[in-house]
Formats: structure tokens, sequence, C-alpha cells
């Protein structure tokens, strides 16, 4: 039989403070009835002899010390997963939602497994070095940083990039080049609800709906729902990888959100904040979901992360992106300037990076030449960005043979490998013959990190 | 050893939970700080932090939720220790010792780490092969080898006898297959006679004694040309490598992990990457041991506490990897200590500070980050151990700790990076305009430094005999290259004025030789299978060769020489590939390589007078 509390002492931010009368579990979920007839829940998260601090997860606006009736669950959060799932929306608490009226859907959503949302650390030792690909169709990220499946590479965006067209592409093109079975975890945090509409119209139309589960938390919500959020999307993610054999995608947007949630949270527990107002366990914090991603020695599944963040002022030394990139395997940067030039996706390729790619790309899985010209056109780019700086100072005239065909190489780039349609699927032989094209405007001696034989076989130059 | 575990064990009630900290009540006055206590009915094990009159504060080593009120805990009355004994090479466990192999092996936890999980470290059936090494009735002493076993095929582990331990052996077992619980020895002291095992157990936040401490003077062998001729280290040393994400701390760590010439190497992963634990795991056990041919990981033992893992083991997992470190420093080996990364540690330090609401210092972190931080550090070092080898000698081994460091926004003045600079030697400043130019190991050669020089000079300089006609020894070889590249720095600003034509031609030969030092000679693949570790005589070769090019080339400008024909030199063009194209044991090649640079620059010099007498 639960207890129930009818008296609350304090109440400060999202904390609630209650005498405690009987031997409560640390963590046990709480249920908050309101006078008016709505449910909220929340969490015990301190315990003392005399008291017991709960922290509601949708807020303690209208609440009073005498208006509500606490439950005392005698459980922790258990999220409820199924294969009826797939197709559906949810909101933080995995409960169905109609996205057009943000309302919680009475559905027949069948439970198969009920499962503890913070989940257990992966044994490192238990951990198999990730090194299959996943193809997104989009040409920067395969051809230059190609994504592998167990990886977590997350995308630094700014306001007013259009990061949320990128994801939506991402999610309606990635898959796996293999016949094995491939999920999409959506999950929106802190979304504005035009966005949310914007997103679920794409799924719809891109005929993939049945392979994306969506969780989608409003910007207008509690904070407290979104800190649970990606753990929602993360334990229905392990549920599906490590237990149903699929791969899974998860896609985090947006993680600047999620991280002013936390400071909010730490403030009202009035911590010690360390850089920016940010909890100093804001690391800590972040890899509690960033490493819920890889592969585990002997399971068929893999959990794969897109967190997306904007970062404030596009500062990437900003502790939002900074801390992300010390703990995922590279990073993928938008820039506005050549957002500004019409390049959409506007990939910053110089300052990006995917660490696993190494030994996961080339005849095997891609082509024979994919590791030779990524190395190739990020040389020459960086090169022909030194000559644009050239530019700038001599003018155009002054330039030699070899600068003037690295700056029309430059152009190329951008303009014809980087900038794709967003509707636009290309696969890896498209992108990379895309890359070859793009190299024809260089000369053979140019091409210095690509195999002589390669060179011999999709080398064509072009005539000027 | 068994004894001592059937102590009846003091038992409290909790009082209070708020996160990984819970508050204990009904111990006797007799706890400790630091004593290691343990929740009855969830096995999760903590430690004391703090004692008021009425209760104890302690922080878990693992999550605390489902926990109650009043729930039992036990003091165990014995600090956080390590299991010692054979059985610790080759395998990898957590901040607090607990084998992760057999908790993937063992349970049906599907690859996590389920909370309250507990083996004992070390494996209480297999046997061991022990070899006596003394005989019935000597004197024993603490540090004494008593006999050997054979670990892995590269490494002998000495049993030695333990910290406290005297007097005279009343019996031991013959050459056989023991377990490291089993009786093997025995020893009489002051009337009364106490059983040993294999095993022995040291708290980790104590430092182990020895004889005495020795000045270090021997380098440690990095293979990475930058670190050896520039910012070198010695067996014993400090240094840290602080880096931002993306500069390559980590595969510095992992390079030197294979290929420095310690014999035990003590890896932690401390608050870092799991997959980049998988990584390390696999490379260690596929390449070969240079010296020996054997895998790599037969020499490692590998704590793993990635971010994810629980805070507070964390924070003892480098003091744990120290305290293995010290028990193979006693046997007499050369141990280093690569902890990837102390600014994990750090955090987890100040997180559980911020829990108990304790006043902070600077962003955040406790004021005793800098005593904790000495307390690592002094670990390292050269002694004489106590006790006696094989054959009576004497032991002498040693503890190097090269720790990574993570400033947020790559800031070297944030708290972490700067207080560590107190207690280290050697400092290698990884620099992201390096690393975004592809320029690795992206260490920067004008904010790094080592104080480490003067110590192995001696050391460098016998080993210096090929090559008598460039009088210069390594000590000499750096201060010149650390010379060169200073004033390459100076030259920038003006070059970038008026233009590189518009030097002379003498400063436009330091702005050539710098640039080829540091492309040649700075740079370094790590992922070449010539270029990854580079030998003492083929660095001396390589960067004597540069050296001389220097010299004779002065002499060509004096001489109406212009810097363009140097440049376009073939010479050249194979000084920039030796790293990738001369193998340590080819050394043939670079001398030749040295006469056709004579020849070259002879040809100069006789085409110059050719037209001059014309």
């Amino acid at each position: 039989m639960s207890v129930i509390y009818n008296k609350i002492q304090q109440i400060i931010g999202p904390l609630i403070f209650l005498k405690n009368n009987h031997n409560v579990q640390y963590g046990e979920i709480v249920k908050i009835y309101t006078n008016e007839g709505n449910i909220r829940t929340g969490q015990v998260v301190k315990i003392s002899e005399d008291l017991i601090i709960l922290e509601s997860f949708e807020g303690t606006s209208g609440l009073s010390s005498e208006n509500c009736q606490i439950f005392f669950t005698e459980d922790s959060f258990k999220l409820r997963i199924s294969n009826d799932m797939f197709g559906g929306t949810f909101n933080s608490l995995g409960k169905p939602i109609d996205i057009n009226q943000k309302d919680v859907r009475e559905a027949n959503i069948s439970t198969d497994v009920e499962r503890d949302i913070n989940g257990s650390p992966l044994n490192p030792y238990a951990r198999e070095y990730p090194s299959d690909i996943i193809q997104t169709g989009i040409s920067a990220i395969d051809g230059l940083f190609t994504l592998i499946r167990g990886q977590k590479l997350p995308i630094f965006s700014g306001q007013g990039i259009p990061h949320n067209k990128l994801a939506a592409q991402i999610v309606t093109q990635a898959k796996v080049l293999t016949e094995e079975p491939f999920l999409i975890i959506f999950c929106g945090i802190g979304i504005i609800h035009d966005e949310a509409i914007y997103f679920l119209r794409r799924f719809k139309e891109s005929g993939n709906i049945q392979n994306i589960i969506s969780f989608i938390n409003f910007a207008n919500d509690p904070i407290m729902e979104r800190l649970i959020i990606p753990r929602v999307a993360l334990t229905t993610a392990e549920y599906f990888a490590f237990e149903q054999d699929m791969h899974v995608l998860v896609i985090l947007i947006d993680m600047t959100n999620y991280a002013e949630a936390l400071r909010e949270l730490s403030s009202a527990k009035e911590e010690i904040p360390s850089r920016k107002g940010y909890p100093g366990y804001l690391y800590s914090d972040f890899a509690s979901l960033y490493e819920r991603t890889g592969k585990i020695t002997g399971k068929k599944g893999t959990i794969t992360q897109i967190p997306i963040l904007t970062m404030p002022n596009d500062d990437i030394s900003h502790p939002i992106p900074d801390t992300t990139g010390y703990i995922t395997e590279g990073q993928l940067v938008l820039n506005r300037n050549l957002y500004k030039k019409g390049v959409y996706p506007p990939f910053d390729v110089l300052a990006s990076i995917s660490r696993l790619m190494k030994d996961a790309i080339g005849e095997k899985t891609t082509r024979e030449d994919h590791a030779d010209i990524n190395s190739q056109l990020l040389a020459s780019y960086s090169s022909a960005l030194e000559v644009r700086d050239i530019i700038s100072i001599i003018g155009e005239d002054a330039l030699n043979l070899e600068q003037t065909a690295l700056l029309k190489f430059s152009n190329d780039f951008e303009n014809i490998f980087l900038n794709q349609d967003f509707n636009e699927n290309r696969d890896f032989n498209t992108t990379l013959d895309l890359a070859w094209k793009v190299l024809s405007n260089l000369s053979e001696s140019q091409l210095f990190r690509i195999h002589q034989r390669f060179i011999n076989k999709y080398y064509k130059k072009k005539k000027v | 050893m068994t004894k001592s575990e059937s102590i009846i064990d003091d038992k409290g009630y909790i009082s209070a939970i708020y996160g990984s900290l819970i508050e204990i009540k009904g111990f006797e006055s007799k706890v400790r700080v630091h004593d290691l206590i343990k929740i009855s009915s969830h096995n999760i094990f903590g430690e004391i932090l703090q004692i008021y009159s009425d209760h104890v504060v302690a922080q878990c080593f693992e999550g605390t939720n489902n926990i109650k009120l009043s729930e039992e805990v036990i003091n165990t009355l014995e600090p956080l220790s390590m299991e010692l004994s054979p059985g610790l090479l080759t395998h990898i466990f957590d901040g607090i010792q607990r084998p992760l192999e057999l908790a993937f092996n063992d349970s049906k936890s599907n690859g996590f780490l389920e909370r309250g999980f507990f083996l004992p470290p070390l494996s209480r059936t297999k046997k061991w092969h022990f070899i006596p090494q003394v005989k019935k009735n000597s004197d024993i002493n603490h540090g004494d080898v008593i006999g050997t076993v054979q670990e892995t095929p590269s490494i002998v582990h000495k049993i030695m006898a333990q910290p406290g331990t005297s007097g005279k052996l009343s019996y031991i077992v013959n050459e056989g297959d023991y377990t490291i619980v089993d009786t093997i020895y025995s020893i009489q002291s002051n009337g009364k006679l106490k059983d040993y095992s294999m095993l022995q157990k040291w708290p980790v936040t104590k430092s182990r004694p020895y004889m005495k401490r020795i000045i270090p003077s021997e380098p440690l062998i990095t293979g990475l040309r930058v670190v050896d001729l520039l910012f070198p280290i010695v067996k014993g040393g400090t240094v840290a490598v602080p880096g931002g994400f993306g500069t390559g701390k980590t595969v510095i760590q992992q390079s030197l992990a294979k290929w420095c010439n310690a014999d035990i190497i003590i890896f932690v992963g401390c608050g870092e990457r799991g997959n980049e634990i998988a990584d390390a795991l696999k490379q260690f056990s596929e390449l070969k041991d240079p010296r020996t041919g054997r895998s790599l990981l037969e020499r490692i033992f590998i704590i793993a506490n990635t971010s994810n893992m629980p805070v507070s083991a964390r924070e003892a997992s480098i003091f744990s990897g120290v305290t293995i470190g010290e028990y193979y420093r006693e046997m007499g080996y050369d141990v280093a200590v690569l902890a990837d990364s102390t600014s994990r540690w750090a955090e987890s330090l100040r997180e559980i500070s911020g829990l108990l609401e304790e006043m902070p210092a600077e962003e955040g972190y406790p004021s005793y980050l800098a005593s904790k931080l000495s307390s690592f550090y002094e670990r390292a070092g050269v002694v004489q151990t106590f006790g006696k080898d094989l054959s009576g000698k004497e032991k002498i081994g040693s503890l190097t700790i090269i720790a990574s460091v993570s400033p947020p926004a790559g800031d070297f003045s944030e708290p972490v990076t700067a207080t560590t600079k107190r207690f280290v030697q050697a400092f290698w400043a990884l620099d992201a305009n390096l690393a975004y130019s592809k320029h690795y190991p992206a260490i920067n050669w004008l904010t790094s430094y080592s104080n480490y020089p003067e110590y192995i000079s001696d050391w460098w300089f016998e080993r210096d005999i090929d090559w008598a006609e460039i009088d210069r020894d390594w000590y000499e070889i750096r201060n010149q290259v650390n010379e060169i590249l200073s004033k390459e720095n100076e030259l920038k600003n003006i070059t970038q004025l008026i233009g590189e034509e518009n030097l002379p031609e003498d400063q436009r030969l330091i702005l050539f030789i710098a640039k080829l030092i540091k492309d040649s000679f700075l740079m370094q693949n790590a992922f070449d299978e010539i270029d990854n570790f580079t030998g003492i005589k083929k660095l001396l070769g390589h960067i004597k060769l540069i050296i001389l090019l220097f010299k004779e080339a002065n002499e060509l400008l004096k001489n109406d020489v212009i810097i363009e024909d140097l440049k376009d030199l073939d010479i050249i063009d194979k000084i920039l590939r030796i790293g990738h194209t001369i193998p340590n044991n080819k050394f043939q090649k670079l001398t030749n390589l040295k006469e056709e640079m004579k020849k070259s620059l002879n040809n100069i010099k006789y085409s110059l007078e050719f037209s001059k007498k014309l």
C-alpha cells in the first residue's frame, strides 16, 4: 500500500520538502495529485531523518503546501517499451502524444518490458571497437566524416543555421548497407512546437515512419522532463539494440537546451557553479548520455548517436560544445559564412573530424579510393583557403597556375560536393565520383595524397 | 590473512542519503577516515570521508537509488586497498579493482555493469608455478624476494616479504603450483609463527615504504623524437601532457604505452571514452613488444573507469594505479603509470566536494586540489627498495608518471593545469593550431619544457658513439635546436611584414633549417610502422644530419651561395622522409645519406669555385 502525504513543508523551484514520516527509498518515484485533478511525477533526491526532498518532473507551479496529495509508489521510474512504439511519438515519460494537440493520447500501446531509464554503465571490457558504417546520403558526412555504427558524432551548429533541416534529412535518409534491421530514434529536447510539427511531417512524407520512434519535449515543458527525455530515448535504444539485435541511430536535438535545464536545476539546488554557471558535473552528466553508445562483443545490435547542439554565439570553446567534444568521437561543425554563401549543408570541413572512420572505410565497405580521396580533399581545400587569403591581399591576377586550379577546385568543392538538395540522397559511389569531379580541377601532380593506381583508374583531367 | 578478515565488523545504519553520499549513525568511535564501508543488502562499497560527533559521512562507489534509511552498513575496518599478487598483468579492472573481464564472462549482465557486482579482484583458484628462492632459517625482512612466479611469458613476478615483516623463515613450500591464498611460507618472529600466501594488500592512499630515494639518471626513452631530444623525461620522473580535445593526448599516451622502455606499464583510463579503452585493449593484444617479440599486453595492467562509470570510483582510480605501480617497482622494475586524464579525476574530486558543501576555491575545485595532486605525483621516483633480490643483490626500481590533462577550451591557466605544473618536472603542451595543421605529435616546442636534460646528459654522452666528425653531443645539439627554433619564432614577425625574400641569407637559412627540423624531425606519424618509434641511434643520426647541413650551409652562404640552391637539392627531400623510410636497425642508410649530403654540398662548392675562376 502506497504512503500518502497531504502536507508540504517547503517548495523551492522544482524541489518539494516533506517531513519524513516513513521509510522511503532513494530515487523513489512519487505521484503528485493536485486539487484540479492533474497528476505530476516526481522523484526523491535527498532523504534525512527529518526531511524528504522531492524533485517534481513537471514543475511546482500552482502547488501550495496543502492543495495536493503525494503518493509514494515504492518504485523507481520505469519506462515501458514495446514493439508497438514503431512509428509513434511519445513524451518524456514515454506516453504517446498527438503532436498537433500536444496532449497525451489514449492509445493501446502494449508493454513488452519495463526498464530503469538510468541504465547501467557498459563494461569497457565488453565493448567491441566499432568498424561498420552507416550511409547518411550526405556527401560531406559519408565522404569526409563517415559515421560508424557505435560512434557518437555530434553536430555543432548555431542559431539560424539549418541544423533542423539537416537532422530531418539524416533521419529520413540514414541506412545500413546490409539487410539488418535499422531503427531511428528521434529525441527532440526543448524544441519549439512548430519545429516538432515540421520534423514529424518530414518523417511521414519520407514513407519510412515505421522505422522511426520519436520522443518530443517541447520548449515550454518543465525542465525536469528535459533532463529525462534523452534517458528515455536511450533506454529505448538499448532495448532494441542489445535485446532485439537492431542497429539504432539516436538523434538528440538540441543538447544546449538540455544543458540549460541542468544549469537551472543546479542553481535551484544551490549547488556551486563551475564555468559559466554550469554545474561541475556537466561532463559526467553528458558522459552518462553520450557513453550509452557502442557495440557489445557477441551482440548484433549497435547504438550510434548524433547529438546536435547550438553553440551560444557560435563559440566552440563554450562549455557545452567543449565538454561534448571531449566525450564524443569527433565532431561535425556547421559554418555560418558558408551557409550565407548558399551552401547547404554548410560543413566547416577543416574543423570537423570523425575519429573512428580510419579503420572502417575502404574496399570492403565503401570503395578502395575512399581514404585517399578523403585525405586529398581536406589537404587541397586547406591549401585553397590559403590561396583565398592571398587573393584578398594581392588580387587574383597574381596567382600561378597551381593556385588558380586550387581556387577553382575549392569553389567546385563547396558548390558541387558539399552542396546538395535537402531531398537528395547520394550513395557512396555518387559521393566519391563527385569528389573525383571536383578534384579534376587539379593537375595530377597536385594529387599527392592519392595512390597512382587510383589516379589511373578514376582521374580525368578537366579541360581548361 | 584470513585471520585479519575474521575481526568482528562494526555495524551502523544509514541516517541520510543525498546523491552518492550517505550519513551513517551507530558506528563505534573507532571508525577511521578512509575506512571502507559496505551497505550490506546491496553490496555497495564506500569510503568514510568525515566524522561528526553523532554520525559519519561516506561516499559510495556506486549509485544509491532504492536504498532506504536505517539499512545496515558494515565497517570493514580497513581502508580501500589493492590486492597484490600474480594475476594483475594483462588484466583489466575498474577504479576499485573489480575485475571487468570476469564481470563480463561470468555474469548474466549482458555486457553492462550491474550495481553491486562483486568478485574478488584476483582468482583464488588459479594455480601459479612458484619457485622458492630462499632457504629455510634465513633471516627475512620486508622486500626480500622469497620466490618467483612467471606471471606472463615476459615478466617474472617476485614474491616479496610484506611490509613490516621481520623474522626467521621457518617453513617454505617446495617448487610447485599454488593458488595465491595457499600458505607458501611461515615466519617466526618474537616467538610467534605467522603464515603467508602470495597475496598481499596495500592501501591506495598510502605510499609504499622504500629504503632511499635515488637521483634519476636514466631517460625513459619514448621513441618520440620531439620528446627524447627536446623535452625528455627520466625513469622515475613526472610529466603532464595538457591539451584541448583533438590535440592527440590519447594517441601520445597509447604510443608511450606501446613503445616506451619501461618494464611494466600501468594504464589508467580515468573518466575517458569507453571506445578508447576498447581500442587500446585491441591494439595492446595485437601488437608485439619489439624487445621480446611477445604480445605487448603481457607487460600491461589496465584500470578502466570510463566517464559514465561511478564518479567516486574514478577518484580512487589514479591512486589504485600508482599503488600497483609501487608494488612492481619494489620488485626492481621500471614502471610507467599513464593516467588519462587527471582532469577527470579532479572533476570527480570537485563533484564530491560539492556534495559535501565544502567552501570552493577556484572554479569550484576544492582548496585541497593541490595537496591531493602532489600526493599523487610525489609517489613517482627512483628508489632503492627494501629487501634483497635474487642472489642477495639490492633492488632499484623506478616509477614514472605520465599524466594527461584536459583543460576546458584548451586554456592552460585553468586550476588543474596550473596546479599540476607545480608538481611535474616536464610539461608537454599540446597545441590546437599544430593539430589543426596536422603536425603530430602536436607538442609545442616553445611552451613545453623539461627540467631533466641535466640529469641525463651523461647517459646520452656515453651512447653517442657514431660520426666523430660532428663534435656535438646530445645536450649541445638540443640547445642548438632550441636556439634555431626560438630564432625562427622571432623572425616570423618580421617575415610577415617584409616578406621572406627580403631577409638576409643567413636568416633565411635559419627559417629553412627550422622548417626542416619541424617537418622532418619533430613531426612523427604514430600510425606508420617505421616512424612510430625512433631508437636513440637513429635519433642522434637524424638530428646530427640536419645540424651538419646547417653548419656546412652557413659556410657556403659566406661564399656567396644562395639559399635557393640548397632548397633544390635532392637530398632535402630524402631528409624529409628519414622518419618513415629508414628503419632503426638500418643505421648504415643514414650514414650513406650523410655521405651523399656531403657530396652534394661539395659539388655546390666546386662549381662555385669553378665559376669564380672563370
